[in-house]
């Protein structure tokens, strides 16, 4: 049992941290928040070009096979950036749309230009109506059960407390407007974009938990450092407990979802044999590990931090807000629950027979 | 990265499980805080001896078995998952077993360790005193430099809230050797038995009234010299290198919170899965299994956590456990100090699982504290309750990960 990171793993999230560390992502996002997509798109060019689309969709298809757990290092990256944009949505409809478990012509005219990084797409979360960034977002699918429709966006995008996030209610589009059902598998789409969302919150709470500690050690009041008094210190080592314990459980997810059926499976030589620990209950238990974690770091930022935590401009306000938001995306903490004690299976959703998956 | 076992170790696995099916014994045993019932897990400890169990990651000299990390791991799984007793030993084999292996000299290991192995010598743990509890380095109890019986010490002073000492035969602890010094420095570590000359043991009832522990009143217990472990004056550094196994993974294995946790899955099942207790009953299993899977990336991290492994084994040198508490967790927070974290996240999991089994079983039931098969779970939180305290409180601890891990100044 190997079960850290590898050395290719780490060298990838150390350049994905980079790239994003030197793009500006907090202005990228403020645009993006008011509607100017250019440094955003341009952020998703950047990432595209280190592959990171290309590792959720197998060669046949224009990818470079199905590695989890690479996205997964790259996800934390991008929550700790708070970069904008349907990125999780994009990188789980490519795994979709590569991953056709009827092996028809997935590849249609999104997925090439997807892993490109010319387009950016968007889905609806099974548990409600809406698709980050509806309009924004080049093309807008539902999930129905096992199938993936077109969707039609309706009525004016909604605002978010995440600025980032543009809410837009989506509905499937009727066949005469789109004809059969996309190809693609929906399932794996949910349990990548479960795993991703995941990564993605415990970036963000890694961000609000360093920039706290930063300003805890800046700050001072009555003549000393904030970050000095024994209540300010015991709620940021909370955080940093939470952070800490729901790491694993991302890595173990991770693993979980490259193993699901319809993927390539477990590594070579370990299929799925005795002696193989990995668990299908690990990515529900991630999500709301990494969710509470995420939600924890950003409440004890908010108090740390002040009436600044409290403030839009504030760029950290911007992880404090999406770690909200990300909360209950793609499984909420009950939903996740449910799961856990179902062997691993969410839920049923609306248009889902209970078997469904 | 995978989570895949190898044939050794799953084997290993297979060996432990089917022994301790053969083994454990069908009736629970009498609590071990009680006399009766710490005669039984001595007995216990015996029978795992003599299976070679008792001490799996140790090395065969010394009565183990030479068992990498993650087959420690995998055998406290096995050990947890099987119902078996509670472990009466384990004062010494967590805890001062690995400061010998760090510090102790080759006849020190040759005279205790076995006969702590078989459960011939159960030891209790000597470190507060009533004046010093978390703060231990103010502790007062003294050891006077004595040319008698060949030369050695002679102790004085009172220890308490000392853990099986009501029943023990020996204790480990520190004490101040050089009265010119002050707080950790001076310090020294030492074992001596609790039936030698001069030493009054008055046991100490728990919250349900069980001697758990005990007051010690020494007066000029003599020490001879082979029963300071590590050279005089150079305690704190020995005990130290203890605190990392009693708040680590080591003193409580993630096996004991996933066979619990899969117990209150089975529970909350039995009691037609009660819907208000999901949420509960779920997160102690994800809190559980995420400290098991912390528990495989330190196995991993470690060089003798694998079959391929080159380096030292645990136990062995007594540093690869220590390390096992100190390796990068799978977050890759390389830091001496994750041992904080880990115990205050076990314990805080351990009161949280038990009170949700408790909720479940329902007036009555729940506050019935022996007599009834679910009264295990009445007594597994009374010993839960104690984990926040113990081996440095989760204040302490807390203030621990944000000073050393987070960085944050320091000063109350």
């Amino acid at each position: 049992m190997r079960f850290l990171p590898d050395e290719d793993h780490r060298t990838y999230a150390a350049t994905v941290r980079r790239l994003l560390a030197d793009a500006e992502p907090a202005k990228a996002a403020r645009a993006w928040a008011a509607g100017d997509q250019g440094p955003g798109r341009e952020l998703w060019r950047a990432l595209a070009d280190t592959g990171l689309p290309a590792l959720a969709v197998p060669e046949e298809r224009g990818g470079m096979g199905w590695y989890p757990s690479e996205l997964a290092a790259a996800f934390v990256e991008i929550g700790r950036a708070a970069a904008p944009g349907p990125l999780v949505e994009t990188v789980a409809l490519a795994a979709a749309l590569g991953a056709d478990p009827r092996g028809g012509d997935t590849a249609g005219p999104w997925l090439p230009r997807i892993l490109t990084g010319d387009l950016l797409v968007t889905v609806t979360d099974p548990a409600g109506p809406y698709a980050v960034d509806g309009y924004l977002a080049d093309a807008a699918f539902v999930t129905e059960g096992p199938a993936l429709h077109m969707a039609v966006p309706e009525g004016g995008p909604l605002p978010s407390i995440d600025p980032t996030r543009h809410l837009v209610r989506c509905e499937p589009a009727t066949p005469v407007e789109s004809g059969e059902p996309v190809p693609g598998d929906a399932a794996r789409l949910r349990s990548l974009a479960t795993l991703l969302t995941a990564a993605q919150a415990l970036g963000a709470g890694r961000a609000l938990l360093d920039g706290s500690v930063e300003y805890a050690g800046r700050r001072t009041q009555f003549g000393r450092q904030i970050g000095s008094f024994q209540a300010v210190k015991h709620q940021l080592a909370t955080v940093a407990i939470a952070l800490e314990f729901a790491e694993p459980l991302l890595h173990g997810a991770a693993l979980a979802v490259r193993a699901q059926p319809g993927g390539p499976g477990p590594a070579e030589g370990s299929a799925g044999g005795p002696g193989d620990a990995t668990d299908p209950r690990d990515l529900p238990a991630a999500k709301a590990a990494c969710s509470r974690a995420a939600h924890q770091a950003a409440r004890t930022a908010l108090q740390v931090h002040g009436a600044l935590g409290y403030t839009d401009e504030y760029d950290l306000t911007l992880h404090l807000r999406k770690a909200r938001a990300l909360h209950d995306a793609w499984g909420t903490p009950a939903a996740c629950h449910q799961a856990v004690l179902a062997g691993g299976r969410f839920p049923a959703v609306q248009g889902e027979a209970a078997s469904g998956e | 990265m995978d989570l895949e076992f190898t044939a050794s170790e799953h084997a290993f696995r297979e060996e432990a499980r089917a022994w301790l099916a053969a083994h454990v014994p069908a009736r629970p045993l009498p609590s071990l805080e009680t006399a009766e019932g710490f005669a039984a897990h001595r007995e216990w400890e015996r029978v795992l001896y003599d299976g070679g169990w008792s001490v799996v990651s140790w090395p065969r000299a010394y009565g183990g078995r030479d068992a990498t990390l993650t087959e420690w791991l995998i055998f406290e799984e096995e050990y947890y998952a099987a119902q078996a007793p509670g472990r009466v030993s384990q004062n010494g084999i967590n805890l001062l077993a690995p400061t010998l292996f760090a510090h102790g000299d080759e006849e020190q290991l040759a005279r205790v360790l076995p006969p702590m192995a078989s459960g011939e010598t159960i030891w209790a743990q000597a470190w507060s005193e009533p004046e010093a509890g978390s703060d231990l380095a103010s502790l007062r109890s003294r050891a006077e430099r004595t040319e008698r019986h060949g030369g050695g010490w002679l102790l004085s002073g009172q220890k308490t809230w000392s853990s099986r000492a009501a029943f023990a035969d020996r204790a480990f602890g520190l004490f101040r050797t050089d009265r010119e010094q002050e707080r950790h420095r001076g310090l020294s570590y030492l074992m001596f038995p609790l039936d030698a000359e001069g030493v009054t043991v008055r046991p100490i009832g728990r919250l349900d009234g069980k001697p758990a522990f005990a007051e010690l009143f020494l007066d000029q217990v003599f020490v001879p010299d082979a029963d300071v472990i590590g050279e005089v004056g150079q305690g704190w550094r020995a005990a130290m290198s203890t605190a990392g196994n009693e708040r680590g993974v080591t003193l409580r294995s993630p096996g004991r919170f996933t066979a619990s946790a899969d117990r209150l899955i089975h529970l909350w099942r039995s009691r037609q899965e009660p819907a208000d207790s999901r949420d509960r009953v779920a997160d102690a299993w994800i809190r559980a299994r995420a400290y098991q899977l912390a528990g495989y990336a330190a196995a991993s991290a470690d060089p003798a956590g694998s079959a391929s492994g080159s380096g030292s084994r645990p136990g062995g040198s007594g540093t690869s456990v220590a390390s096992a508490d100190s390796s990068p967790g799978a977050g890759g927070t390389a830091s001496p100090f994750a041992s904080s974290m880990n115990k205050v996240f076990w314990s805080e999991l351990d009161i949280d699982l038990h009170e949700t089994a408790l909720d479940l079983l329902g007036p009555g039931t729940s506050e019935v504290t022996e007599g009834l098969p679910e009264s295990a779970w009445m007594d597994g939180w009374i010993f839960a309750l104690a984990g926040p305290v113990y081996a440095g409180t989760n204040e302490i601890q807390r203030d621990i990960v944000a000073e050393r891990v987070l960085g944050l100044p320091r000063g109350r």
